[in-house]
């Protein structure tokens, strides 16, 4: 049997519906703040089934739609060192810097290749001594516990060969910064995956500061119906909390173990976001004490002032301002085969996402 | 290993001998510089096809099976019977003649399987690096019975007709995945890929009623229903809960955040019928090992022009889109 059958049953998924229109008495906008959501979202048509009292948005659950356009510069002018191998999560091959992608770079015969982990790479990197190999860091903190470990691992077997460019970044700065920018949100639908690391203590202060309800949510129908239904709740009786919908997966202290191992490589700096612009401490890097494996640090790499594609609304999108049809590239000078903004670059983007998932109009 | 260059003719006869004595048939050991047949009655079907999968041994078959396969069904797909295939080898300088060997006779045995004969083909071995281990080119020709009034014809297709699919979805793709991840072992799903001359033939004819048909490959059911729909003046519908898929297949998907209706099947096909003999299609199709799990999984009508339309199995709507990019790269 399919694992997640139980989580797909119409019935009980109808009940949560009919449960939900009848507790929808005004309108309410809740925001999603996660990849696999926005995508689970669109696949299983929820909205469709939801009262139009409810608008679903999408915020900035998406690592590659985040991730700056001097970040893919830099790895593709590491990419031009010698004997040097980049290995990147696919999402990123796409995504567009100053002067054209990692995926057009392979194709002018650079070596970069796609891994499922971080551990692919240590492996060509220890069957490749000759050849140094950079691995792109990238994801929220359910990626970053994956990083710190294989550098402690390259640390332990003493693999000199093998170095990081972080991109890793934090996602409470970012859920704080959009309602500090006063977007008109009722509720988070917090990340499952993210926060059976993190655990749910960062979420009290979004609850405490702002007044806005946070409940952590699975990935199948159910769960997020459940969620759906959880925040209506909230709101109506004027008591946001932080509650866990997905508890069959999530602790509410997280995996400390994990933490541990981010705090251990990791250290905290203000990182830019596509969008949202320099967020204080929201992004790791790897600690002096890592400096040998922080390609950063090793290689000499260009900076410059980062600034958003023209005419793109990306920013807005991932705040929830707008939505991507409002957006005068979406469909004609932007698509999935030929993405300008961040958002249409990775399947778990908010403007890709609403492409393959409701069509153009 | 093959080795570019210092075999000379030696090499060349050697992989002569391997091609004659696997695809041995009259037509081609006649070993002219082309096949001699005489003409068909009716109309021909002529189609070609590169397969150039990564990894050429993947569960359920391997890049032979999957070049004999392949073309047949293109073949199989506008109504024809496949008649002859040619094959083109392109080999890597290095590349074990016992691999070489077992996919000949991979390509042999499907041959035989689905009654045709490879007539005419080619070998070249290029220096290591300039192809990845094994490329394989084929071309068919096919037969379609009849005139042209009697065979399936995509203008024909209009509101009320319904989709069949022959079975499971998503097996080839996911079987390839897994090969290339090394999780053959953790990860039981087989190719699908067959010959599906054996399923389909005859259907056309019997009980009749088929107004066109798609092999799912490369994009999955998605695309080939994306691209059937595009600017037509009918939508379609389909039903998520009546889309057959393994659970293994399923359950991969998540794990790597694939849809299984845009991964491809290389022994499937998608059927649009005449509503009045779309049951008696299913019927048949079920009768055949091949066709076990077919079933209606949607329909045309007259609503969302140009769009195909998933009912979701919690009873939710979406737009189905095309695939843009190589959801899994080099799977056939």
């Amino acid at each position: 049997m399919y694992p997640f059958e139980q989580y797909h049953s119409k019935a009980l998924c109808q009940a949560l519906v009919d449960q939900i229109h009848l507790m929808a008495d005004r309108p309410l906008r809740f925001m999603e703040v996660c990849g696999g959501h926005t995508m689970a979202v669109r696949k299983y048509g929820i909205p469709s089934l939801l009262p139009d009292s409810i608008m679903l948005l999408s915020g900035p659950g998406c690592p590659v739609c985040v991730t700056s356009s001097l970040f893919i510069d830099q790895a593709i002018h590491l990419a031009a060192y010698d004997r040097m191998t980049i290995c990147t999560f696919g999402d990123l091959l796409r995504v567009q810097g100053t002067n054209g992608s990692l995926e057009k770079a392979k194709t002018e015969g650079k070596d970069i290749r796609v891994v499922l982990s971080g551990l692919d790479a240590l492996e060509i990197a220890r069957q490749q001594p000759e050849k140094k190999i950079v691995l792109l860091g990238i994801g929220f903190e359910t990626t970053a516990p994956t990083t710190a470990a294989t550098i402690l691992t390259a640390r332990k077997e003493k693999i000199s060969n093998f170095f990081v460019l972080s991109a890793h970044k934090l996602m409470p700065p970012a859920m704080e910064a959009i309602i500090s920018e006063g977007i008109p949100i009722n509720g988070y639908i917090c990340p499952g995956h993210v926060t059976t690391i993190t655990g749910i203590a960062m979420y009290k202060k979004i609850v405490e500061n702002f007044g806005i309800g946070c409940v952590v949510s699975g990935f199948e129908p159910l769960d997020l119906l459940q969620t759906i239904l959880m925040l209506v709740r909230q709101v109506k009786a004027n008591q946001p909390k932080v509650e866990i919908q997905y508890s069959r997966a999530v602790k509410p202290e997280g995996n400390p173990k994990a933490m541990a191992i981010i705090e251990e490589v990791f250290e905290t700096v203000d990182e830019w976001w596509r969008g949202l612009g320099i967020l204080k401490a929201s992004g790791l890097k790897p600690r002096d004490s890592f400096q040998d494996f922080d390609a950063s640090e090793v290689f000499s790499l260009p900076v410059y002032e980062i600034s958003e594609p023209e005419a793109c609304i990306c920013g807005d999108i991932l705040k929830g301002l707008k939505k991507p049809q409002d957006c005068m590239l979406y469909g004609k000078n932007c698509t999935p085969d030929n993405p300008v903004g961040a958002c249409m670059v990775s399947s778990e983007g908010s403007c890709q996402t609403h492409y393959n998932y409701a069509g153009i109009n | 290993m093959l080795s570019h260059g210092s075999g000379g003719s030696m090499m060349h006869n050697l992989i002569k001998d391997l091609f004659f004595n696997y695809f041995n048939n009259p037509l081609l050991n006649l070993a002219n510089d082309s096949a001699i047949f005489p003409s068909f009655k009716g109309l021909t079907a002529f189609t070609t096809d590169s397969f150039v999968v990564d990894p050429i041994f993947f569960p359920g078959g391997d890049i032979g099976k999957l070049a004999v396969c392949g073309t047949i069904n293109d073949l199989v797909a506008v109504g024809a019977q496949p008649y002859c295939l040619s094959a083109g080898f392109i080999i890597e300088e290095g590349f074990p003649l016992n691999d070489l060997e077992t996919i000949v006779s991979s390509m042999a045995t499907e041959a035989a399987k689905a009654g045709i004969f490879i007539v005419t083909g080619d070998t070249k071995v290029v220096e290591k690096g300039k192809c990845d281990k094994l490329f394989i080119n084929t071309s068919g020709i096919g037969v379609l019975p009849g005139d042209k009034t009697r065979q399936p014809n995509p203008e024909s297709i209009g509101a009320g007709d319904q989709i069949i699919i022959t079975g499971c979805i998503g097996d080839h793709g996911m079987a390839v995945m897994a090969a290339r991840n090394h999780l053959e072992g953790t990860i039981n799903i087989q190719s699908d890929c067959a010959p599906l001359n054996l399923l389909l033939h005859g259907i056309t004819e019997n009980p009749g009623g088929i107004k066109c048909m798609r092999d799912p490959t490369r994009g999955g059911v998605a695309s080939s229903l994306c691209e059937l729909v595009k600017d037509k003046e009918f939508g379609i519908t389909i039903h998520e809960d009546r889309i057959p898929v393994k659970p293994a297949v399923k359950g991969f998907c998540d794990m790597l955040g694939f849809d299984p209706l845009y991964v491809a099947n290389e022994g499937k096909m998608l059927i649009f019928a005449n509503k009045e003999k779309s049951e008696d299609i299913v019927a048949r199709l079920k009768s055949h090992p091949l066709g076990r799990e077919a079933c209606c999984i949607g329909e045309v009508n007259r609503e969302n022009h140009g769009k195909v339309v998933m009912k979701t199995a919690i009873g939710g709507t979406r737009v189905v889109g095309m695939l843009s990019g190589d959801q899994l790269p080099r799977i056939c």
